[in-house]
């Protein structure tokens, strides 16, 4: 019962924060601004919700809650591919200008650089999901490397370009990409109501999961291309906040001190929703845009990373 | 036997490294230079040349002290967030001294990094979870959310694309007059050889270290201290060199097995023949450009990086 | 009946279970034992399926373990790690439920209810049942876990040391409660065990393993001799009969 009302309470906050993400300072313009901000609360509630159920999922597989998804190097691989595109066609050239292609490329690069990634593991056996991690990460180095050295040479106005995909922005958002990546979305989540019921199993860890019938080696897979495609559409939608689902998540888990993914699902995603729309209104109408969410939400969200860490001996 | 061989490599790159370059020098040439010569040659050369081998050195050694003392082969200046604490250190430097000199740079980034690679070190301390693979990847996890706080006031103060230049080691910036500060290095490793016993004692452990006698605090201090500031210069007149204190101390023990002082010698010796290495590589893969030793290191040693864990799940 | 058909497993170059065959009688304990390293751990999560082997196949009531869907074996046979060490705000009785999962996927029924309660009775754990493990004792914490395998309902329990880590009151708590699942259910019990005089007093059965090799398999009274125990720990194992029990009293 009291689960039911904390759930509430969530429902409430994110109601209260997206309505005040809508009307705060509207003006005049009303009938032209509120469409804008409807298109981006979407984007908001899109990207929230995924990144915090991709990194439940995540989390429950590796049984370990100071990890997230973005680790295995999409984010780098996703700086990877923007910069290339300016460093080699320009800032001007139709495909960073062309949302759409640009979400398919970067879409299709780190869908596909994420399976690569879960077959060289695959292929043998006694898999370490920690290596698997190590490997994405260290990857993910390999890309940076590149990246900034691309970075350097570039020229400091086209670097701007850069500059703006570098952080999550809701900004400019356009609508058929929207569409595209709400679809996706849609799919992958009906698709992942299949495993719900193994979640709260595979969280006892792997000997316990294989020991209650969980076809494990299966369900792992399928849920790691779940999580990787969930993750790769929210940074090809709005770009890298890598530690925005590691801080919904353990705020969900402090909240509720459950173990149920019933629950876990619904109040991580709120969670995230109301700290995207309630970040946005601060850096909007408090920052007034002199700062990025995502790098505030990095900010805090690495700050209590270390907290969790310093912590995890207590118990 | 095989320290022969690195010290012949070693004699034998550092001469390459001397006469490769966009103004031709040749060893002929060598009692009767030209001016310009003369000039790049002292003012250029000898001084990348030095500055290469001490970053070579340091790097590598810091690493294997971390190495000895965390008890974990994938520990390293790159895994334990203490590079990115140095940039960080940077960044703040240059905030709040708006023109810092290099002096108070390498003050504030020491403490930073110090700072940084001691909370690396308590966490290791209090982690239940003592999977050897679970540790480098925390490391970078933490590494990652350093460099996002450096982002934060990056972002802030307008110092992005400068920061991007602290990120990618470059040796080619190196001058006469901009790396003289890396000469506090050699002393360090110094220090780090008459250690290097104690921290390998202090790594087994708190109790361990007080049944034999052993000052444990202060052996760890002096450990992370020699880290912390080593990295320090290297990223400060350098720039980042990934994996370099990860992978040299591995290939050692690999041969070598983990005997101590013997170790080190080895360690320093291949560190410098290994960056030497990567540095020629990259100054004649696009000559007359080049590729910044930050990438090289970063694509060799990344991927020797993994060939190490592949090898090491084969034993485990 | 357990049938094990030359099994083998190994590491790299080194073998830890080398062609191993044994059959295990069915509604009887049965100890694997053997000194460190000798392959039981492995021979049992090969049995359990939590490890393939590189040759060989094992066969439960006639079925061949790598055929079998996951979830069909999860109702014939509970196996037990050693290491559990779960950092989930769990409550007992949230445990011994997951038992029933092989049944219910999840959605518990009234008919799982009346296990878990049996579960949970069985052990002795009814005044604890809502309290969550962080807050129990390692003896409390392992007989949670073992009502979670009975409540699973198998006819197959295997425990992986069961005893480590517990004070001798505990020891025999839980070997009295094997013994009666093996006499009153009719449950087949297997488990590693490293305390011999454990083994002798309470199985039925012993199979010694050394160096991923069988070297003795037998009832108590067969293995529990000097001469058979010396091959297997390689050292002086005097036994003594102490009330009926064979007792080893290796202290030399």
């Amino acid at each position: 019962m009291r689960e039911k009302g904390k759930l509430i309470l969530l429902i409430v906050l994110a109601a209260v924060s997206i309505t005040g993400f809508m009307f705060i300072e509207l003006g005049a313009n009303w009938d032209y601004a509120l469409p804008r901000r409807a298109e981006k609360m979407a984007a908001i509630v899109l990207t929230g919700t995924v990144i915090a159920i991709a990194t439940l999922l995540f989390q429950t597989i590796t049984n370990n809650r100071i990890l997230t998804p973005s680790i295995i190097g999409l984010d780098s691989l996703y700086m990877l591919v923007q910069t290339t595109l300016v460093f080699f066609l320009g800032s001007t050239s139709l495909t960073v200008m062309n949302k759409q292609v640009n979400f398919a490329i970067s879409l299709g690069f780190m869908i596909v650089f994420a399976l690569v990634l879960y077959r060289i593991l695959f292929k043998r056996e006694g898999q370490n999901i920690y290596f698997l991690l190590l490997l994405g990460l260290i990857v993910g180095t390999f890309f940076g490397s590149f990246t900034s050295f691309m970075q350097v040479l570039i020229d400091p106005n086209e670097f701007q370009i850069i500059l703006d995909r570098m952080f999550a922005s809701f900004n400019n958002i356009q609508t058929d990409v929207l569409v595209m990546a709400s679809v996706i979305t849609a799919v992958v989540l009906l698709y992942m109501m299949k495993f719900v019921k193994y979640l709260d199993v595979l969280s006892l860890g792997k000997e316990t999961a294989v020991n209650l019938g969980v076809d494990y080696d299966y369900t792992v897979k399928r849920l790691l291309v779940i999580v990787a495609v969930l993750i790769s559409v929210a940074t090809a939608l709005v770009g890298p906040i890598t530690f925005l689902g590691l801080l919904v998540v353990n705020v969900a888990y402090e909240m509720f001190k459950t173990y149920k993914h019933s629950v876990l699902i619904f109040a991580s995603a709120l969670v995230s929703i109301v700290a995207l729309s309630a970040g946005q209104v601060l850096v909007e109408h408090v920052f007034t845009f002199s700062t990025q969410l995502s790098v505030i939400i990095n900010f805090v969200g690495g700050i209590y990373f270390i907290y969790l860490l310093l912590r995890e001996s207590k118990s | 036997m095989k320290k022969r061989y690195l010290v012949f490599l070693l004699i034998a790159l550092s001469c390459t490294s001397l006469f490769v370059g966009v103004t031709r020098i040749s060893p002929l040439d060598l009692f009767r230079f030209d001016d310009h010569q003369t000039q790049i040659f002292w003012q250029s050369r000898v001084p990348r040349l030095i500055s290469i081998l001490i970053a070579g050195v340091t790097l590598s050694i810091s690493g294997f002290i971390m190495q000895q003392l965390s008890r974990n082969k994938f520990v390293s200046p790159t895994t334990a967030g203490t590079m990115d604490s140095a940039r960080f250190g940077i960044l703040i430097a240059l905030i709040v001294f708006t023109s810092a000199s290099p002096f108070e740079k390498m003050i504030v980034a020491f403490v930073f990094s110090l700072v940084g690679t001691f909370l690396f070190m308590k966490i290791l301390d209090r982690i239940k979870m003592k999977d050897p693979i679970f540790i480098p990847l925390v490391g970078l996890m933490f590494g990652n959310i350093i460099s996002s706080i450096t982002t934060f006031f990056a972002y802030k103060h307008d110092l992005i694309q400068n920061m991007s230049a602290w990120l990618q080691g470059d040796f080619s910036m190196i001058t006469a007059g901009r790396y003289e500060m890396l000469y506090i290095s050699i002393p360090l490793v110094m220090i780090a050889y008459i250690f290097a016993d104690r921290f390998t004692i202090a790594g087994l452990g708190e109790d361990f270290a007080k049944n034999l006698g052993l000052n444990y605090k202060q052996a760890v201090n002096v450990g992370l201290i020699i880290v912390a500031l080593s990295t320090t210069l290297v990223v400060l007149t350098v720039g980042l060199i990934p994996f370099l204190g990860l992978v040299v101390p591995n290939i050692v023990s690999l041969y070598r097995g983990d005997n101590l002082k013997n170790s080190l010698f080895d360690t320093a010796l291949l560190g410098a023949v290994f960056i030497l290495f990567c540095d020629i590589l990259g100054r004649i893969i696009i000559f007359p450009y080049e590729i910044p030793i930050g990438l090289t290191v970063g694509v060799i040693g990344s991927g020797i990086f993994i060939y190490l864990l592949m090898r090491r799940r084969d034993y485990a | 009946m357990v049938e094990v058909k030359s099994i083998s497993k190994s590491y790299g170059l080194k073998a830890v279970v080398d062609d191993v065959s044994v059959s295990i009688q069915k509604g009887k304990i049965t100890s694997f034992i053997g000194p460190n390293g000798a392959g039981k751990s492995t021979l049992l999560s090969i049995i359990s399926r939590l490890m393939n082997a590189d040759t060989g196949e094992v066969l439960i009531d006639g079925q061949k373990v790598n055929e079998t869907k996951s979830r069909e074996l999860a109702k014939k046979i509970a196996i037990l790690k050693q290491s559990n060490h779960l950092s989930l705000r769990l409550s007992v009785r949230d445990l011994v439920s997951f038992g029933r999962f092989p049944y219910s996927q999840g959605k518990l029924t009234k008919e799982d209810q009346v296990y878990i309660d049996e579960a949970i009775r069985y052990m002795e754990l009814e005044d604890m049942q809502d309290r969550y493990l962080d807050q129990l004792s390692g003896g409390q914490k392992q007989r949670a876990f073992i009502a979670m395998t009975i409540a699973q309902d198998t006819d197959y329990i295997l425990l992986d040391e069961p005893l480590n880590n517990l004070d001798m009151k505990h020891s025999v708590q839980i070997m009295k409660v094997l013994r009666r699942l093996a006499n009153e259910l009719g449950k087949t019990v297997l488990i590693v065990i490293h305390d011999i005089n454990f083994a002798s007093v309470y199985s039925d059965y012993i199979v010694a393993l050394k160096d991923g090799k069988i070297e003795a398999q037998g009832t108590v009274n067969d293995i529990m001799t000097s001469l058979v125990l010396k091959q297997v720990y390689g050292m002086e194992m005097p036994i003594q009969e102490i009330n009926n029990q064979k007792i080893c009293v290796y202290f030399s």
